[in-house]
């Protein structure tokens, strides 16, 4: 699950890694989104669900990794998050209290180091390279690949830059873990 | 620019599906007014259109949406529209026309939470009565439910084929779960997808009669611009077109616009059945509901309970065929559906004095998960 508030890119980063999955790494999946009637600034996520078969429920149920890009996300759809998941949260913006003990916490200053490439908007491809290197539902190379056939050619090498600082920071905190 | 056909692996949202499928199929020609969760169809096809040679307009409303295609596609274009329940309601007595003058067009139904306005962002399967007879009058009519955008897609294809064949309004049953969810969608190479086409006048113009039908009860239909006369209308007309409402000639149409559709109730009556063979417990569904409910019977066989599942790809004309066959077999038709009952009442119908009936009804905009019908699978298979 990437959740966060509209106009972040969390249906984007949605998006990116159902196809990645769907399409690169030749898996089922499907995507669906939830989100208010607002169009910029209300909490929303989008769901992805990979499968080596056919998908009975396109919905996500009970998530085993969540991606929280704001504090009210945080606070609504954290206990939706299965016991002892991965929670990744961008650390520039949530400030996780003892609910997080329940899971795997990651932080990643996603929005802070988006600013410092020179643009915000990256930070949702920053979180996910960070997604591809702890999670195993999808691989690099099709999240890379997904990313080249989504965003548009001008902004393409900002976006793989932003995402090979996220696969970066996830090896380091792979490293520290063991 | 792309091309009309996009052959290959896609990862599409169901209405990107939907609006891919129409120009597969020919469509040249849309007409509508955006509304949630419909609008990306329209959306995504004013963007495809300039690149294959279509004409998109976006209507001042959905009357005159509708309007336009009838016209569209008696000048020979293959036609469509998309839109969600309250606009659905509007169209309503255009579709009576286009039943009536016998004019091929799609139209789409992105169902969302109703009545009224209800909840336009999520999902249902309210409209399904509503699609069987919406408009005035005893008529029947086409209508296909896909459960995922790789149906969504193959079934728009499917949708035009009916429409030209039979020369009916057909309507493709969808919702906003299939609308606005994203899978992988495969488009075959072009020459591997087969298109119908509506059926031409063999006569010399003179001789054209354009209600006078051939054998399948279907009149073949010249088109504006193609040296051939012809007289269209809503009023009860006769083989020439011309106004006749003698009890006779209205007897004669009526039976023949419903008697066309179903006389060929094997041709156009899709379903997938699973699990059926020994099944005592037969679960029906259609739409985004089949998936949990293919799940919920995996999960009862585990169990050890013999259930099967039937899920019903075209919604109208109803599979009674299906139905009334397997009532002979099964204990319980078990319906789930996202309303309080109404392919249930079908069901029902058929199985009387043969099965028992039990309807799941869900509303409130969410799709019921496997769990949920699972339950109610395990209690019917103790009583």
């Amino acid at each position: 699950m990437f959740a966060g508030f509209g106009g972040q890119g969390v249906v984007t980063a949605g998006y990116i890694t159902g196809q990645a999955a769907a399409i690169y790494d030749d898996k089922e999946s499907t995507l669906t989104r939830v989100y208010g009637p607002e169009a910029r600034g209300s909490a929303c996520y989008s769901g992805v669900v990979v499968d080596e078969k056919e998908i009975d429920y396109p919905y996500l149920l009970s998530p085993e990794i969540m991606v929280v890009m704001s504090q009210e996300a945080y606070e609504k759809f954290l206990p939706q998050l299965l016991d002892g998941g991965m929670l990744v949260i961008d650390s520039s913006i949530v400030k996780p209290d003892e609910q997080a003990e329940k899971y795997k916490l990651f932080t990643v200053p996603a929005t802070q180091i988006a600013e410092e490439m020179g643009a915000r908007v990256v930070a949702n491809v920053v979180i996910l390279g960070f997604v591809g290197k702890i999670w195993d539902g999808v691989s690099i190379k099709g999240l890379q690949e997904s990313i080249k056939v989504t965003v548009p050619k001008r902004h393409l090498d900002l976006n793989l830059r932003a995402f090979e600082r996220g696969t970066e920071l996830a090896e380091k905190a792979l490293k520290k873990e063991s | 620019m792309r091309k009309a056909v996009l052959t290959g692996k896609h990862f599409w949202y169901g209405n990107i599906a939907i609006a891919e499928g129409a120009i597969v199929a020919g469509c040249r020609f849309f007409a509508g007014y955006p509304i949630t969760p419909a609008s990306e169809i329209a959306e995504h096809i004013s963007r495809r259109f300039p690149e294959i040679g279509g004409t998109f307009v976006q209507f001042e409303d959905e009357l005159a949406s509708i309007a336009a295609m009838l016209g569209a596609s008696w000048a020979g274009a293959k036609s469509m529209t998309s839109t969600s329940g309250p606009g659905f309601s509007l169209m309503q007595e255009n579709i009576g026309l286009g039943v009536m003058m016998e004019v091929p067009i799609v139209i789409v139904n992105v169902q969302r939470g109703a009545p009224s306005t209800g909840l336009p962002t999520l999902t249902a399967q309210g409209d399904v009565m509503q699609t069987k007879w919406g408009s005035h009058g005893s008529y029947e009519i086409i209508a296909l439910s896909p459960d995922s955008p790789q149906e969504a897609f193959n079934l728009t294809i499917r949708c035009f084929n009916l429409a030209e064949k039979y020369r009916v309004p057909v309507i493709l049953l969808t919702s906003e779960t299939v609308g606005h969810s994203a899978g992988k969608v495969v488009v075959p190479p072009k020459d591997k997808i087969e298109l119908v086409q509506r059926k031409k006048p063999k006569v010399p113009p003179e001789d054209y009669l354009p209600y006078k039908p051939d054998e399948d009860l279907i009149p073949p239909m010249a088109c504006a611009g193609e040296g051939y006369a012809f007289t269209t209308t809503g009023l009860t007309h006769d083989e020439k077109g011309y106004p006749d409402t003698t009890a006779e000639a209205h007897e004669k149409l009526v039976r023949r616009l419903n008697d066309k559709i179903r006389r060929h109730l094997k041709d156009i009556v899709d379903v997938e059945e699973e699990n059926m063979e020994d099944a005592d417990i037969a679960v029906v569904s259609y739409g985004q509901v089949s998936r949990p409910a293919r799940k919920a019977v995996g999960m009862a066989r585990e169990d050890g309970i013999k259930a099967g599942s039937i899920k019903l790809i075209t919604i109208w004309p109803f599979a009674e065929h299906v139905i009334h066959r397997w009532a002979k077999q099964v204990e319980y038709f078990v319906v789930p559906e996202l309303n309080y009952g109404q392919i249930y009442l079908e069901v029902k119908r058929e199985a009387a004095g043969e099965a028992k009936s039990l309807l799941i009804p869900r509303m409130g905009g969410k799709l019921i998960t496997p769990t949920e019908i699972y339950r109610e699978i395990k209690k019917v298979s103790e009583k």
